[in-house]
C-alpha cells in the first residue's frame, strides 16, 4: 500500500514532468532550436541570486491561489473564481488600507482581514447559489469572474481612484505602516546580497504559515475529515451525518478567504496601491499549480516554485532568439500530463493492489487446505 | 400519423418562440417611447447584436454537442482561441473560406485532445478543460512567434490583416441584389414610416437580414440543423443517450466511447468556427485575447438556453444584445434596463395572477421541453418548482 502511495504522489508528477520536457523539446526541435541550449540558458539565468528571489516572489501568489483552489478540490468542488475574487479583494483592501494609519502589525492585519472577507464574500455567492438553487459552481464562478472584473474596473475608475495630483492611474498609496517589509535583511544576515531592486517579499512567511494551516485544516481537523469524506464519497458522507450544504458553503468561504490573500504579496510588498495593471492571471494559474501539486501543500509549493522558475527564466529566451512562449506550452502540457499520468499510474497501482490481495487470499486458502488435511 | 403529431409539435414550439420574440420587441418599443431614445430598436443595434451573438452561439452549440453526449467542456474558450489563430492563418495563406475550414480544424484538434483526456484516460472533465485553455493560449502564442512575428504587420500577439468574408443583403425585403439587379428595400421603407411597433419591428428585422454575412447565415442554419440532427435522427438519439445513460446506451449496442469522441470533436469544431467568425467577420485580423472569454459566455448561453439549440440561440442573443448596447451610450442602456424592468413586472404579475405554474401548462400544451438536466453534471436550477417557473418565464420574456 505504501508503495502504491509513493507511486502516485511522487512518481506520477515526475513522469509528467519528463513527458512535458519531451514534448517541449520536440516543439523546439520542430522550429530548429536546440532544446538543450534553451534549457541550459534558462538554468544559467534562472539560478542567479536575483532570479531566485524573483522566482520565489512569483511563486508566492501562485502558492496561495493554488491552496484556495485545492481546498475546494479536496471535496470535489471547483472554484474557478479565484481570479475574480482576488482582484476584487486586492482593490477593496488597497482602498481600505489607504484610508487610515495605525501601528504596523495591526494595519497589515486589518488589510489582510478585509481582503479575506471580500474574497470569502465573493466566492460565497457561488457557494450560496449552489446550496440554495443548485447552480453548478463551475458555471457560477466563471460568470462571477466576469462580474468581478467589471465590478472592480467600475469601482476602481469611478470611486477608488486617487484624485488629482497623481500621474498614474491608481488608488491612494497605503501608508508605510500598512506595508509588509521585505526579507532582504534576513538574506543579508545569511550573507546573500542581491542587487538593488530585488526584494524578497515578506509575505513569504505568511504564505508558509498558510501552507501549514492548510495541512492541519485538511489532514488534522474534524472539518478536514468531513471535507475529504465528502470528496471521496458524497453520499456516504451525507449518510454518516455530514451536512453537504454546510460543507459546500464553508469550503467556498474558506477558499474565497484564501483567494483574497492572493494579491496581498504584490499589494503590500511591492506596489502598495492598486494599479491599473495589477498582476492578473494568478487565479487561473493557481488551478494548474494545484493540479500539479496534487492538492498537497508541499507538492503545491514545488509546483508554484517550478512555475515561478519557468516564468522568470523564460525572460532570457527572447534574448537568445528562442520563442519564450515555449514555457506557456510547457505549463499547459504539464498540467494535462500530470492528470493523465496520475490516472494511468493509479489504475496500475489499483491493479497491483488487487493482484496482491488475490495472491494473499490464495495463500490463505492454501494454508486452510493444509490445516484441513 | 406520427408526422402530423410531430409537425404540430414543431409548430407549437416555433409559435412560442415567435410570440415571445414579438412580445420582447413590444416591450423594447414601449421602453423606447417612454425614455425617448431611438437606438434600442434601430437596425444597427440589431445588426451589431447579431454579429456579437454569433461567436457566442457557435461556442454554445459546441458545448451543446459535448454536454449532450455527457462530456462537460470548459475547454471551449481554448478551442475558440485555436479557431481564431488557425482561421487567420488559413485566410492568410489561401483565402477566407479556407480560413473557416482551418478554424474549425484547429478547434476540433483541441476537441480531440479533450476527448482523449476525458474519454480514454478518464481525466476529470473540468480539469482537462482548464488545462486545454492554458495549453491553447500558449500554443497559439508560440505559433504566432514562429509565423506572424516575422511578417510585416504581424507580431507575436497579432497576425497581419487577413481577408474577411463578404456581406450580402437579402433581396426584396432589405434591398439586396438578384443577379446584379437591385430590388426594393421594403423593410427599409416600413422603418421610415414611423408607425408605432410596426416600424420598430421592421427596423429590427431589417437589421438581422440586411448586410448579413454569409458566415452568419451558415451559423444560424446550424441551429435548426442541430435540432434535426440530435432530435430527428437515430444518430442524434444515440448521442444523447450517451449523455443520459451511457450504460443503457452501451447495452443497446451504441459505441459510447466513439460517440463521445465524435461529439467532443464536433464541439471543438464549432467553437473553432466561432473563433473563425471573430477573425473573418468581426476583426479581419487575429489578435491575442480577442475571444475575451466568449467561450465561457457560450457556456453561459448553453445553461441559459437549457441545453437546447434554440435556447442557446436566445441566450446568445441576450448576451449579444447586451454587448451591442455598450457601444450606444448611457441613454440606450437606461431604456434597455427599463425594458427589462417592464418584462420582470409583467412576468411577476402574470405568474401571481394567472397561475403559479402557468408557464408549465403553456409549455406542456405546446410540448416544449421545459427543463433538461444533463446526466449527473451541470444543473442550473433544481428544486422548488414555482420559483423555477418564474425564472423560466423571466428567461424567455427577457428575449
Amino acid at each position: 500500500m505504501k508503495g502504491g502511495k509513493l507511486l502516485t504522489t511522487v512518481v506520477a508528477p515526475l513522469i509528467a514532468l519528463i513527458i512535458s520536457f519531451g514534448i517541449a523539446s520536440l516543439v523546439l526541435l520542430l522550429v530548429d532550436i536546440d532544446p538543450f541550449f534553451a534549457y541550459s540558458e534558462m538554468w544559467k539565468f534562472g539560478t542567479t541570486t536575483e532570479s531566485l528571489i524573483s522566482m520565489v516572489n512569483r511563486a508566492i501568489p501562485l502558492f496561495v491561489s493554488a491552496l484556495a483552489v485545492a481546498v475546494g478540490f479536496k471535496m470535489g468542488l471547483f472554484n474557478i473564481g479565484v481570479e475574480g475574487a482576488y482582484l476584487l479583494a486586492a482593490l477593496v483592501a488597497a482602498w481600505v488600507g489607504a484610508l487610515f494609519s495605525v501601528t504596523p502589525v495591526l494595519h497589515v492585519s486589518i488589510i489582510l482581514m478585509v481582503a479575506m472577507i471580500v474574497g470569502a464574500a465573493w466566492n460565497g455567492i457561488a457557494g450560496w447559489l449552489k446550496v440554495k438553487r443548485g447552480v453548478h459552481e463551475v458555471i457560477s464562478t466563471i460568470m462571477l469572474n466576469f462580474i468581478g472584473f467589471a465590478l472592480s474596473a467600475y469601482l476602481f475608475l469611478n470611486f477608488f481612484l486617487e484624485g488629482t495630483g497623481s500621474l498614474i492611474t491608481a488608488t491612494k498609496l497605503i501608508p508605510e505602516t500598512g506595508w509588509i517589509p521585505s526579507l532582504n535583511p534576513v538574506l543579508e544576515w545569511f550573507g546573500v546580497e542581491p542587487r538593488a531592486g530585488f526584494e524578497l517579499h515578506g509575505f513569504l512567511i505568511i504564505a508558509v504559515f498558510l501552507g501549514i494551516f492548510y495541512y492541519y485544516l485538511v489532514n488534522r481537523s474534524r472539518f478536514g475529515y468531513d471535507l475529504r469524506a465528502s470528496g471521496v464519497n458524497a453520499s456516504a458522507a451525507h449518510a454518516s451525518g455530514i451536512n453537504p450544504k454546510r460543507m459546500i458553503m464553508t469550503t467556498m468561504l474558506i477558499s474565497g478567504a484564501i483567494a483574497g490573500l492572493v494579491g496581498m504579496s504584490t499589494l503590500l510588498g511591492f506596489t502598495h496601491r492598486y494599479v491599473q495593471d495589477f498582476p492578473s492571471g494568478f487565479g487561473f494559474a493557481g488551478i494548474a499549480v494545484a493540479l500539479l501539486g496534487r492538492n498537497n501543500p508541499v507538492g503545491i509549493a514545488f509546483g508554484a516554485l517550478l512555475f515561478g522558475f519557468l516564468g522568470r527564466s523564460s525572460l532570457i529566451l527572447d534574448l537568445k532568439d528562442v520563442p519564450r512562449e515555449i514555457v506557456t506550452i510547457f505549463q499547459g502540457v504539464v498540467v494535462l500530463a500530470v492528470v493523465i499520468v496520475y490516472e494511468i499510474v493509479s489504475r496500475y497501482a489499483q491493479r497491483r493492489a488487487v493482484a496482491a490481495a488475490a495472491r494473499a487470499t490464495a495463500e490463505q486458502e492454501d494454508e486452510r487446505e493444509v490445516v484441513a488435511i | 400519423m406520427t408526422t402530423l403529431v410531430e409537425r404540430a409539435k414543431n409548430l407549437g414550439r416555433a409559435r412560442l418562440y415567435v410570440l415571445l420574440a414579438l412580445a420582447g420587441v413590444l416591450i423594447l418599443t414601449i421602453a423606447q417611447v417612454v425614455t425617448g431614445t431611438e437606438d434600442l430598436t434601430s437596425p444597427s443595434t440589431a445588426g451589431a447584436a447579431l454579429r456579437l451573438a454569433i461567436p457566442i452561439l457557435l461556442a454554445g452549440l459546441g458545448g451543446l454537442y459535448s454536454e449532450r453526449a455527457g462530456v462537460v467542456n470548459i475547454g471551449l474558450e481554448g478551442m475558440m482561441i485555436a479557431g481564431t489563430w488557425f482561421a487567420a492563418w488559413g485566410s492568410w495563406l489561401y483565402g477566407p473560406w479556407y480560413g473557416i475550414v482551418f478554424g474549425i480544424l484547429g478547434g476540433a484538434a483541441f476537441g480531440l485532445l479533450h476527448a482523449l483526456a476525458t474519454v480514454t484516460f478518464n481525466v476529470d472533465h473540468i480539469v482537462s478543460g482548464v488545462a486545454i485553455n492554458i495549453l491553447a493560449f500558449g500554443t497559439m502564442r508560440f505559433l504566432s512567434s514562429i509565423t506572424y512575428d516575422s511578417e510585416t504587420g504581424g507580431s507575436v500577439v497579432q497576425s497581419p490583416p487577413v481577408q474577411g468574408i463578404g456581406n450580402g443583403n437579402l433581396p426584396v425585403l432589405a434591398g439586396g441584389d438578384i443577379f446584379g439587379r437591385s430590388t426594393p428595400d421594403f423593410l427599409g421603407w416600413l422603418e421610415t414610416q414611423d408607425w408605432f411597433y410596426v416600424s420598430d419591428l421592421a427596423g429590427i428585422v431589417r437589421g438581422f437580414i440586411g448586410g448579413v454575412n454569409w458566415m452568419t447565415i451558415i451559423a444560424l442554419a446550424i441551429v435548426p440543423a442541430t435540432v434535426w440532427l440530435l432530435w430527428r435522427t437515430a444518430w442524434g438519439l444515440r448521442l444523447r443517450s450517451c449523455g443520459e445513460d451511457p450504460w443503457a446506451a452501451e447495452s443497446l449496442g451504441v459505441s459510447v466511447l466513439r460517440m463521445k469522441y465524435v461529439a467532443v470533436i464536433i464541439s471543438g469544431g464549432l467553437a473553432g468556427m466561432g473563433g473563425a467568425f471573430l477573425v473573418l467577420v468581426q476583426a479581419g485580423i487575429y489578435r491575442e485575447g480577442m475571444t475575451a472569454g466568449r467561450g465561457f459566455i457560450g457556456l453561459g448561453a448553453l445553461v441559459f438556453g437549457n441545453w437546447l439549440p434554440f435556447g442557446v440561440l436566445s441566450g446568445a442573443f441576450v448576451f449579444g444584445f447586451g454587448d451591442s448596447l455598450r457601444f450606444r451610450g448611457p441613454d440606450v442602456v437606461r431604456s434597455f434596463i427599463l425594458a427589462v424592468a417592464i418584462g420582470l413586472v409583467i412576468a411577476g404579475v402574470y405568474d401571481q395572477v394567472v397561475s403559479p405554474s402557468s408557464i408549465v401548462r403553456m409549455a406542456r400544451r405546446w410540448n416544449v421541453d421545459v427543463r433538461w438536466v444533463p446526466h449527473g453534471h451541470i444543473s442550473l436550477i433544481a428544486s422548488r418548482a414555482p420559483v423555477r417557473d418564474t425564472v423560466d418565464f423571466f428567461e424567455k420574456t427577457l428575449l
